[in-house]
């Protein structure tokens, strides 16, 4: 055997003065760390590497993982173990604030770069389909109103209820609750089209405050018709592959890269685009975040730099990169701007 | 003799008296047909796993295997000082000022360029539309080029630059004319254009070192996302875990079996060590997240916290295969050498461990492989994220942030351009090839030292 002298001590020595060491390095970051929306997550990822070719700081470190849960990691503290940045495609909830003030973070910037458009889309072989708010509530709420009366949800294909859609088996890929997209699609899809199908009259009428008709008008049907995702809209894609008769709930930027794969469908009687986003025209489209904690700045090296190049007109303007991407960029951007230099911090939720 | 009698009037049933064992009875007909099945089902569950194997490894190697060549454009590049350092005394604060835009007008107009002079017609596409051949990281790389040699400006270089994603998807069929017509990156024109460069040589497919080099890339250049970050975090994840593990876990188990009186408080780390190792791996990265950031105060993202949160989750199985290792030597080797007089540590370290050593190194490259692919703890510490710099050296860059090899493949699965799955497959490929050569070093490691008793 040729195993007569042992490595161990040796080894354990070496791994004492890692240990050693890291306790010492342990100290200075020198590169941004931003966290959160899978939806913000391909911009941000855009920037962060357009700061690093053009800029003397090392690009930021991304995530993903969630609005919910970037906004509660930025809210775990003050101090360079904790991230500088959550991206979030959804307002950030005072719930986080609170979280923040009791954790130290008193001052947060709230900074919008633009919009994001989400659309529905089918299969490209697929028929068209020109959707109203109140055919994807009939579609998959849990109860809709029939023939004047409220009924658990009977309707199994498009036609059934609205004869311009195709006799087409109902089959919905909607955004998971832990979605930032969710919000947006209960709220301007799903309330919307309860409201226009009469369902959230006759809820009304039924007895229910104003709370319980929201809830009721929310709640989506169970019997498979209805599918929620809660991955990325990657899987999303790779269900409507698998079942031509879907239709999946995308984000418009998504939608732009995969044009050969998808047929859109129009809202409304709007297509979606990053032109009739901007107009307002498309109705259901959401403003993207991003929040910086504004006591790292300053502290971390790059952390202005980096929030100023992503709200510049190179970058988020309408022939930036963020655009080319799919980004609707803000009209207002020129505010966001001034507001990123002056480094204001955000006021009391309304 | 009652017995006797007694056997003869009452005959065993399994055996008829006077009969041949030669001539099957009903009964022998059935017990074969039951080690017949048995045996079919053993093959048909074994046919099932290998079509399983096969059609995973066909899937990937189809899908993933055009990774490992990338469409690339040369033609010559005027780096004209006009543009680049335009006050001309090649200050780096200066140059700077000239952004990845200025960068890519300067290849666009080269490209061209050299169009004109080739007399190739651009068809009806526009000149933004023809220079949206050459991929958006391609500014970026002659930009650091430059700033690096500032003797280059003034001069002609040869650059070789990435094609787009498009037109590498393209090259390897994955784009076509029809999925163009409805794809709004590219036009079919564009397409056309392609095929006129490859005629005149200017765009050619190659060997793709980038993918083993660069770093990862965002969504709108699929075509020059690499592995490099994510191959150096590997590296120093297994480098730290063994370092970590290996002494640790080795000594534990020598106490645990050579020394430890036996009662109820080993009994009960025993127990423990077992139920450890079936511990979800999630549950480490939540502990890690816990105490080595949030308390310990370690830098998130760094294959630090990564590797000694992959160590916890590896340790109970390297102290469960080496136990096993140092069991499995015969107690007379130990009775000889305390014999002659070697003292307990001596007859351990002297006997003992050289010859337990081959399946200790076997646990242990077995732990490291699934080591390897693991990416739930990963996820909770931050290590599954876009990370554009490699970290540093050892000892300092295992601080600083970085991806590992199945973190890449699940980022880049998730990503909205089709580009990305096919980067995907090929960096399982790439991890595929290390777990088996780790499995095959250990199996050889086996082999090689293996003493039969």
């Amino acid at each position: 055997m040729s195993f007569t002298k042992l490595p161990t001590f040796k080894l354990a020595v070496s791994t004492v003065a890692i240990l050693a060491a890291s306790t010492v390095v342990a100290s200075a970051r020198d590169q941004v760390q931003v966290t959160g929306s899978s939806t913000v997550l391909p911009y941000a990822t855009i920037v962060a590497e357009a700061f690093g070719e053009n800029f003397d700081f090392p690009s930021p470190v991304v995530e993903g993982g969630g609005s919910g849960a970037g906004r509660k990691k930025l809210c775990e503290g003050v101090g360079e173990n904790t991230v500088d940045i959550a991206n979030s495609s959804s307002r950030i909830k005072q719930s986080d604030i609170d979280l923040c003030l009791a954790n130290g973070v008193t001052e947060i910037m709230e900074v919008r770069f633009g919009y994001d458009g989400i659309v529905f889309a089918s299969d490209v072989n697929g028929p068209e389909f020109a959707l109203n708010p109140a055919d994807v509530y009939n579609a998959i709420a849990e109860t809709v109103v029939k023939d004047g009366a409220l009924v658990a949800n009977p309707h199994a294909q498009w036609a059934e209820f609205n004869a311009a859609l195709p006799a087409q088996d109902i089959l919905v890929l909607s955004p998971g609750t832990k979605h930032g997209t969710r919000e947006v699609f209960d709220e301007k899809v799903i309330v919307q089209g309860c409201e226009d199908s009469g369902a959230m009259a006759a809820f009304a009428a039924s007895g229910m405050d104003e709370d319980a008709t929201e809830e009721a008008c929310m709640k989506l049907r169970t019997d498979g018709r209805n599918v929620d995702i809660d991955g990325d809209y990657t899987e999303t894609l790779a269900r409507l592959d698998a079942d031509k008769n879907a239709i999946g709930v995308f984000g418009l930027s998504f939608y732009q890269n995969n044009t050969d794969k998808l047929r859109v469908a129009t809202m409304g009687g709007v297509v979606p685009s990053a032109e009739t986003v901007a107009s307002g025209d498309y109705p259901v489209s959401r403003p993207l975040y991003f929040y910086v904690k504004k006591a790292h700045l300053g502290v971390i090296p790059g952390l202005k730099e980096y929030i100023e190049f992503f709200v510049s007109d190179d970058v988020a303007g309408p022939d930036g990169p963020l655009a080319a991407y799919g980004l609707v960029s803000d009209p207002a951007l020129a505010e966001t701007q001034a507001m990123v230099a002056a480094e204001t911090p955000m006021g009391p939720l309304e | 003799m009652t017995d006797l009698a007694a056997l003869e009037t009452a005959p065993s049933p399994r055996a008829t008296p006077g009969q041949s064992i030669y001539v099957t009875s009903p009964e022998m007909k059935r017990r074969n047909a039951a080690e017949t099945r048995f045996r079919a089902y053993g093959l048909v569950a074994i046919a099932v796993s290998l079509t399983m194997l096969a059609i995973m490894l066909f899937t990937i190697l189809r899908d993933g295997s055009s990774t490992f060549f990338q469409a690339k454009l040369s033609f010559p590049v005027e780096l004209s000082e006009k543009v680049l350092d335009p006050k001309g005394n090649r200050d780096p604060a200066e140059m700077a000022k000239v952004t990845t835009i200025g960068y890519a007008k300067v290849l666009a107009s080269a490209l061209l360029a050299e169009l004109e002079r080739q007399g190739i017609d651009l068809g009806e596409l526009s000149d933004k539309e023809a220079a949206e051949l050459i991929s958006k990281d391609a500014p970026g790389g002659l930009r650091a080029m430059v700033l690096d040699n500032p003797a280059l400006i003034g001069t002609t270089i040869d650059a070789t630059v990435l094609a787009g994603g498009r037109i590498d998807g393209y090259l390897k069929g994955r784009v076509t004319m029809e999925s163009a017509q409805l794809d709004s990156n590219i036009s079919p024109e564009q397409l056309q254009l392609a095929d006129r460069l490859r005629t005149a040589g200017i765009l050619s497919s190659g060997w793709n070192w980038g993918f083993f080099t660069n770093p990862d890339a965002s969504d709108q250049r699929p075509e020059a996302a690499g592995l490099g970050v994510a191959l150096i975090g590997s590296a120093y994840l297994m480098a730290l875990v063994a370092l970590m593990c290996i002494p640790v876990g080795v000594a534990a188990s020598i106490y645990l079996e050579e020394f430890a009186p036996k009662n109820r408080w080993t009994d009960a780390i025993e127990v423990n060590i077992s139920n450890l190792a079936a511990v979800p791996s999630i549950v480490f990265g939540i502990l890690g997240l816990a105490i080595f950031i949030n308390f310990a105060g370690f830098p998130q993202s760094s294959s630090f916290v990564g590797a000694l949160v992959i160590s916890l989750m590896t340790l109970p199985t390297i102290i469960i295969a080496t136990r096993a290792a140092i069991c499995a030597v015969p107690p007379s080797i130990r009775d000889a050498a305390l014999g002659v007089g070697a003292s307990k540590m001596q007859t351990v370290f002297h006997n003992v461990l050289p010859l337990a050593m081959p399946g200790i190194l076997t646990g242990t490259i077995l732990g490291l492989a699934t080591a390897l692919g693991e990416t739930a703890p990963l996820l909770l510490i931050g290590m599954v994220a876009f990370v554009d710099n490699y970290p540093g050296l050892p000892l300092e860059g295992v601080l600083d942030p970085a991806t590992a090899l199945p973190v890449q493949v699940y980022s880049w699965a998730s990503r909205s351009d089709p580009a990305f799955i096919e980067r995907s497959n090929g960096a399982i490929i790439v991890l595929l090839v290390f777990l088996v050569v780790m499995n095959v070093a250990a199996i050889w490691l086996r082999r090689r030292f293996e003493r039969r008793w």
